[in-house]
């Protein structure tokens, strides 16, 4: 193994990205828990939206039906997708039904999770984000790293870069002389964006909820390109996680208290839009509903991994975990990082990849995750039970099949990550260089593409900015280097 | 077998440990969380969550409203207004501002070059800061309160104000298009400083009439 590397250049580089970081997710939680003290009944509001959510998901298929029914008697047009290539097939088809050859889209981590993005490249279609930190990701060709705020680990110096090299590219172009103060680089999103926003025909999004009872989507955001997304296309696809539906409209009195609270910290996120099917003469006339699978009912038949299908994305784990905090969003190798990550993905892709099989490790059992969880995910439960399964093997579904996986290789190799865990957490100044040595791998190999499942995350693009490593092998070397110093 | 055949198979094969006859409102939902958090004063605390989050909150009375809509239009230098169906003619009558009625055939570009709108709303929250548009009167289609960069709109107060997300719901008509707002468009995803205003109006201004 190369000695730690010197190079100053490197060492403040990371610190830059380990400031943001620790900057961000302390800012947030402090914020995070105002918002919270001010609702005495928190703990009710809390055991209510998980109460709910374990009925909808004891009873899916049944509000699966609802919902499909109550959709396309607004006029909605319902599709379900088993995986990611369904999804991706049905929504392409979709666009080209049409004859567009761009679409705008809303953050949605669904789209991400299933590559939606470079499958409709690979048909020639673009597909732009306008989110702003969605729009930073992708034009930096770079991979989100945070739930609610992607583009964490930019700084505004680099954002400014980003948007005077790429913008051009892809349309109007950044203002000559563009500073990097936060308004003037959201004036230059807000430019850029708009042509877009003008002239498109088909919008993308996800949806925070889905009520069977009314047929009603939901979409909290922040900034309003949801809005223009929702309402200015004529053509509207909607891929939502099959998880994501609620039972009734009273439901949202729970969630709308809950989610923005947990997630910006605000009282109430500044824009959510309903839609109901379509609405004559307001907003898109035709509106496409994808219901996809892709891995959840696979955890849906684990009846102690199912609880992670509660969650609301609100991303409040994330901001409290102390592995997530060092280690950064693109260690997880997927669109789903920190804590919720750590028990997610390795239900929805399974755990043959080396990744998969690390991510329950990604923790140091602390707890804090479970504590601020608003529909309260056992998360520290689901990784116990996780690594008993990546370590002794046992029955799993796997794509609908109920099959018996063996134990992992090395799962030793398992035992001793988690020691080299619990040892660099208690050591912060091991655990900064060893995040050192990650970010200089990470500048050697400059162009890679994820191996295994995360492959079909990354499948058409290359991904510049990933870690080189999985966060298991840098935990495990780390603790062999540390032990030779 | 299709998708959606193979979707429901799945998620009932997943859910063997369900007992068949269970049904869904046998999984126990307790609502013991407030219906409201009793603001002596809903209309004031409104007013004080709508600033908090950086909307303008002006207050009149009836006869005081087009005065009062005037001059913000006149401050704001507005040449141009978009004008919902079923607000009052009175409210934006003003001296060298032109009227855009909103009709489905206004297009977004044209919007674009709209300098103000104005309406009114269905409910607004005490407790959140948030105003609801639900395309009824006076409130118009989604888009022009999207597209313009100032958005001014009429809560009448205390008929429309509502303590809670709670008590707001029951007053809103799901089957219809509704746009939840509090406070101006923001974002905070460079280095988590909030900005007014990405893309929807980065300006609010919201009047709260008093009967
Ligand atoms: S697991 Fe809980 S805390 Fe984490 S993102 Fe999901 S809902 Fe939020």
């Amino acid at each position: 193994m190369p000695p730690f590397p010197r190079a100053a250049k490197d060492a403040v580089g990371d610190t830059t990205l380990r400031g943001n970081l620790r900057h961000a997710t302390h800012t947030i939680r402090d914020k995070r828990a105002a918002a919270v003290a001010e609702l005495p009944d928190w703990d009710r509001l809390r055991a209510a939206g998980a109460a709910i959510k374990d009925r909808t998901l004891r009873h899916l298929d049944h509000y699966l039906e609802q919902l499909e029914a109550s959709v396309t008697a607004a006029g909605g047009i319902v599709h379900w997708a088993a995986d990611a290539a369904e999804a991706n097939r049905i929504v392409t088809d979709l666009v080209r039904e049409t004859g567009e050859r761009e679409v705008i889209k809303v953050k949605s981590m669904a789209t991400q999770e299933i590559g939606l993005n470079e499958a409709l490249e690979a048909a020639g279609i673009r597909a732009n984000e306008t989110d702003l930190a969605e729009l930073i990701v992708q034009l930096g060709d770079d991979l989100p790293s945070h739930i609610l705020v992607p583009a964490i680990h930019r700084n505004r110096g680099e954002i400014r870069d980003i948007f005077t090299e790429k913008m051009a590219r892809w349309g109007r172009a950044a203002p000559e002389g563009l500073t990097d103060s936060p308004a003037e680089l959201a004036e230059a999103a807000r430019l850029h964006l708009r042509e877009k926003f003008l002239r498109a025909r088909v919008g993308i999004s996800g949806a925070n909820f889905m009520v069977a009872e009314t047929g009603t989507l939901v979409v909290v955001e922040s900034e309003g390109n949801g809005r223009m997304c929702l309402t200015l296309p004529e053509t509207l696809i909607s891929v939502v996680g099959i998880e994501k539906v609620i039972p009734s409209w009273q439901d949202l009195e729970v969630f709308l208290q809950t989610l923005p609270r947990s997630s910006t910290a605000e009282r109430m996120n500044p824009y959510t839009s309903m839609w109901t099917g379509t609405t004559d003469g307001d907003g898109p006339r035709v509106f496409h509903l994808v219901l996809l699978d892709n891995g959840r009912t696979d955890t849906l038949a684990d009846e102690v991994g199912r609880q992670a299908l509660r969650c609301i994305r609100c991303s409040a784990c994330l901001n409290v975990c102390p592995v997530y905090e060092r280690a950064g969003g693109h260690a997880y190798g997927s669109p789903y990082p920190g804590p919720i990550g750590a028990i997610l993905t390795p239900q929805l892709r399974g755990t043959a990849s080396e990744l998969d099989a690390s991510l329950p490790y990604a923790s140091s059992l602390c707890g804090a995750c479970y504590e601020v969880c608003p529909v309260a995910i056992d998360i520290p439960e689901v990784l116990v039970h996780l690594r008993e399964r990546v370590v002794q093997g046992g029955p799993v579904t796997v794509r609908g099949t109920r099959t018996r996986i063996r134990p992992a290789k090395g799962h030793a190799a398992e035992r001793a990550a988690l020691r080299a865990a619990t040892w660099a957490l208690d050591r912060p100044g091991a655990l900064r260089a060893g995040q050192r040595l990650a970010g200089r791998a990470r500048r050697l190999v400059p162009r890679r593409r994820l191996l295994g499942p995360g492959r079909a995350w990354t499948a058409s693009r290359d991904v510049p900015a990933v870690p080189a490593e999985p966060f298991r092998d840098w935990w495990q070397r780390r603790t062999r280097e540390a032990g030779g110093e | 077998m299709s998708a959606r055949e193979m979707v429901l198979a799945r998620v009932r094969r997943a859910l063997a440990d369900v007992p068949r006859e269970e049904t869904p409102d046998q999984v126990p939902v307790v609502r013991d969380y407030l219906a409201s958090h009793s603001p002596a004063d809903p209309v004031g605390m409104l007013a004080e969550h709508l600033a908090d989050y950086r909307a303008l909150v002006h207050h009149t009375d009836e006869a005081g409203l087009p005065a009062l809509i005037g001059g913000l239009l006149t401050a704001r230098g507005a040449r141009s207004v978009v004008v919902p169906q079923g607000l009052p003619a009175a409210w934006t009558a003003v001296d060298g501002v032109r009227q855009v009625p909103d009709t489905a055939e206004l297009t977004a570009a044209e919007l674009d070059a709209v300098d103000s709108v104005v309406t009114g709303c269905a409910v607004a929250i005490a407790e959140t800061g948030t105003i609801v548009l639900d395309g009824g009167p006076a409130q118009g289609r989604r888009r022009i309160t999207l597209v313009p960069d100032h958005h001014v709109v009429v809560v009448r107060a205390p008929e429309q104000v509502v303590d809670s997300v709670g008590q707001a719901l029951p007053r809103l008509v799901p089957g219809r298009p509704l746009t939840w707002i509090s406070g101006p468009s923001a974002t905070s995803d460079i280095e988590l400083d909030r900005v007014e205003g990405v893309h929807g109006p980065r300006t609010l201004e919201v009047v709260l009439v008093r009967g």
